[in-house]
């Protein structure tokens, strides 16, 4: 593990932020738990669990505490410095820190999904939903890692795109999906495994290069922003 | 107008000795206000100090030579290489912000080890060892950062910007919190890297500090260059600059009148509040006016030196 990992992962994990990421993951679990429970079959209760809150809520949500935090926290408390001080590429900083943003949101989204998968019906399904979610997670964590650099208030931002663009525009206007991380996920969930309960509204060509756009671009974008960090001076 | 005690060597950068930083017709901008003003300056081996009041640009300067921002106008190399967006600099290049944000769950030897790591040093925990020497702090270094007093967090970051042993070594208000025995400490250190040929500059709005390390100091007045060179010449000026004083007696009037006579006084004005008086010779006047009182047979109520701010000490050199 490089150092710049080492140190991410100790103050992504040692903050109080690091408890946020449990609420979502244990509601998912147990919203399907209790339906579970009641006898209701998948068909009722799928769409609403998997896609309104695990896809729509939980991954984006969690990504969004994680990429905006391995970065943006050491912005905003200055911390940052200790490392650009360094004679490193600033992709060895961008890079480490966005393996530890994929690693813990793929851990706190896929394990969940997993095991709702596993509670409506099949591990098939369980591991289809997980794929997709660790696949999601390398986009959203590099846009909101992104965003971390773009923007003093990443998280409203992020905020903005996840409740927004994708969450009002994407349900209504068709054309936005294209720029939508969760119907890329929702796609490629459907064609992992096929079911009557996702909704895939994109090709699955568009969803994997789409992806593979966000991750790319979002990251060159942190890497070329990162060179240019600027810190503020007394008269600013 | 801006006062040079020492030549600088403002142009090519080739031929520089190690270590050497240089500033070419520098200058900052946010929008419409200027906060580094066409600075031209050079700085070789030795401690130099960055004197100027709080909101001057030191800071601004400071980033600017440690690659944090990018200039609006001019350069600034260390050894000829720009330092904006090029991190190799930071290979000889070291730098104490005065924002004092660590890592605070790593413990002192944690976070220099892994500055030591990032700086590819081949063997990091004997530099790691010797930079926490160095700064004193080797009895707390397994102790959580979070739990040191703000001299010790000011210690344990200087440990970490000297353990690549850097050529340039760059301190915004390095004082700032420490204890007198942990300033001494400070001092020494610095002095001592200096000695040893190290570019060290650190900046500063209080004189004393500059006074008892920096033989060289840079003064920066309102983002310009005001003065450059020799400390004791500067300080020279600036003791010999006019002093007012407020003056309150028993007689301001038959004060004024006795005052006019005085060699040392170089202007009197009379208003509702007292007298203030222009002084030309700090010393002079201080001893002559109660000599001067009690001839007259007038009693002093008071007595205040009016402009002894820096901001008024920087404001005549920059007039100068």
């Amino acid at each position: 593990m490089s150092t710049v990992a080492m140190i991410t992962a100790r103050g992504l994990f040692g903050r109080r932020r690091a408890l946020l990421l449990l609420p979502l993951p244990l509601l998912l679990i147990g919203l399907a738990a209790i339906c579970r429970a009641y006898g209701l079959d998948y068909s009722h209760w799928g769409k609403s669990v998997i896609e309104g809150l695990g896809f729509a809520v939980v991954l984006p949500v969690i990504a969004l505490i994680v990429g905006t935090g391995v970065l943006g926290s050491e912005v905003d408390d200055g911390t940052l410095v200790h490392i650009l001080t360094k004679p490193l590429p600033r992709r060895e900083i961008i890079l480490p820190k966005f393996a530890v943003a994929v690693t813990a949101t793929a851990v706190t989204t896929a394990l969940p999904l997993y095991v709702v998968g596993l509670l409506a019906g099949s591990a098939s399904l369980g591991a289809a939903l997980a794929a997709a979610a660790v696949i999601g997670s390398f986009a959203y964590t590099a846009l909101f890692l992104l965003l971390s650099l773009l923007s003093r208030r990443p998280v409203l931002l992020g905020l903005v795109y996840i409740l927004i663009w994708e969450g009002l525009l994407g349900r209504w206007v068709s054309g936005t999906r294209v720029l939508s991380i969760e119907q890329y996920v929702i796609t490629l969930a459907d064609k992992l495994e096929p079911t009557t309960i996702l909704d895939a509204k994109l090709s699955v060509l568009t969803a994997a290069v789409m992806t593979a756009v966000f991750v790319v671009l979002s990251l060159v974008g942190a890497i070329n922003r990162l060179g240019s960090f600027s810190l503020a001076g007394e008269t600013s | 107008m801006t006062i040079e005690t020492q030549p600088t060597a403002p142009t090519a950068p080739a031929g520089l000795a190690p270590g050497a930083v240089e500033l070419l017709n520098v200058s900052r901008w946010y929008g419409n206000v200027v906060a580094v003003n066409d600075i031209t300056m050079s700085l070789g081996a030795g401690v130099t100090g960055l004197l100027g009041p709080n909101g001057a640009g030191k800071t601004t300067l400071l980033h600017m030579m440690a690659g944090f921002l990018a200039p609006s106008r001019g350069s600034v190399t260390i050894d000829g290489k720009p330092t904006w967006r090029n991190p190799a600099v930071y290979r000889d290049l070291g730098l104490v912000t005065e924002r004092e944000a660590v890592h605070a769950f790593l413990t002192a030897e944690q976070f220099v080890l892994a500055c030591a790591k990032m700086q590819k040093l081949p063997d990091p925990a004997a530099a790691t060892r010797r930079a926490l020497e160095l700064v004193e702090m080797t009895d707390a270094a397994h102790r959580r950062i979070g739990t040191f007093s703000k001299g010790m967090r000011q210690r344990t970051r200087v440990a970490a910007a000297l353990v690549h042993q850097p050529r340039v070594l760059l301190l915004d208000e390095p004082f700032n919190g420490m204890d007198p025995r942990q300033r001494m400490h400070m001092m020494e250190l610095l002095h001592s890297l200096g000695d040893n040929g190290h570019t060290i500059l650190f900046s500063s709005h209080i004189l004393e500090e500059v006074e008892q390390i920096a033989g060289l100091v840079q003064v920066i007045v309102a983002g310009r260059l005001a003065a450059s060179g020799d400390y004791r010449k500067i300080r020279r000026l600036m003791t010999n600059r006019p002093h007012v004083f407020a003056v309150r007696s028993s007689d301001d009037r038959g004060l004024a009148v006795a005052l006019v006579a005085e060699k040392s006084v170089s202007g009197i004005e009379i208003g509702e509040a007292g007298l203030t008086v222009r002084a030309s010779d700090y010393g002079d006047f201080t001893r002559a006016l109660p000599r001067i009182a009690l001839d007259q047979g007038i009693r002093l109520h008071q007595l205040v030196p009016s402009d002894e701010s820096l901001e008024s000490v920087f404001s005549y050199l920059l007039e100068a």
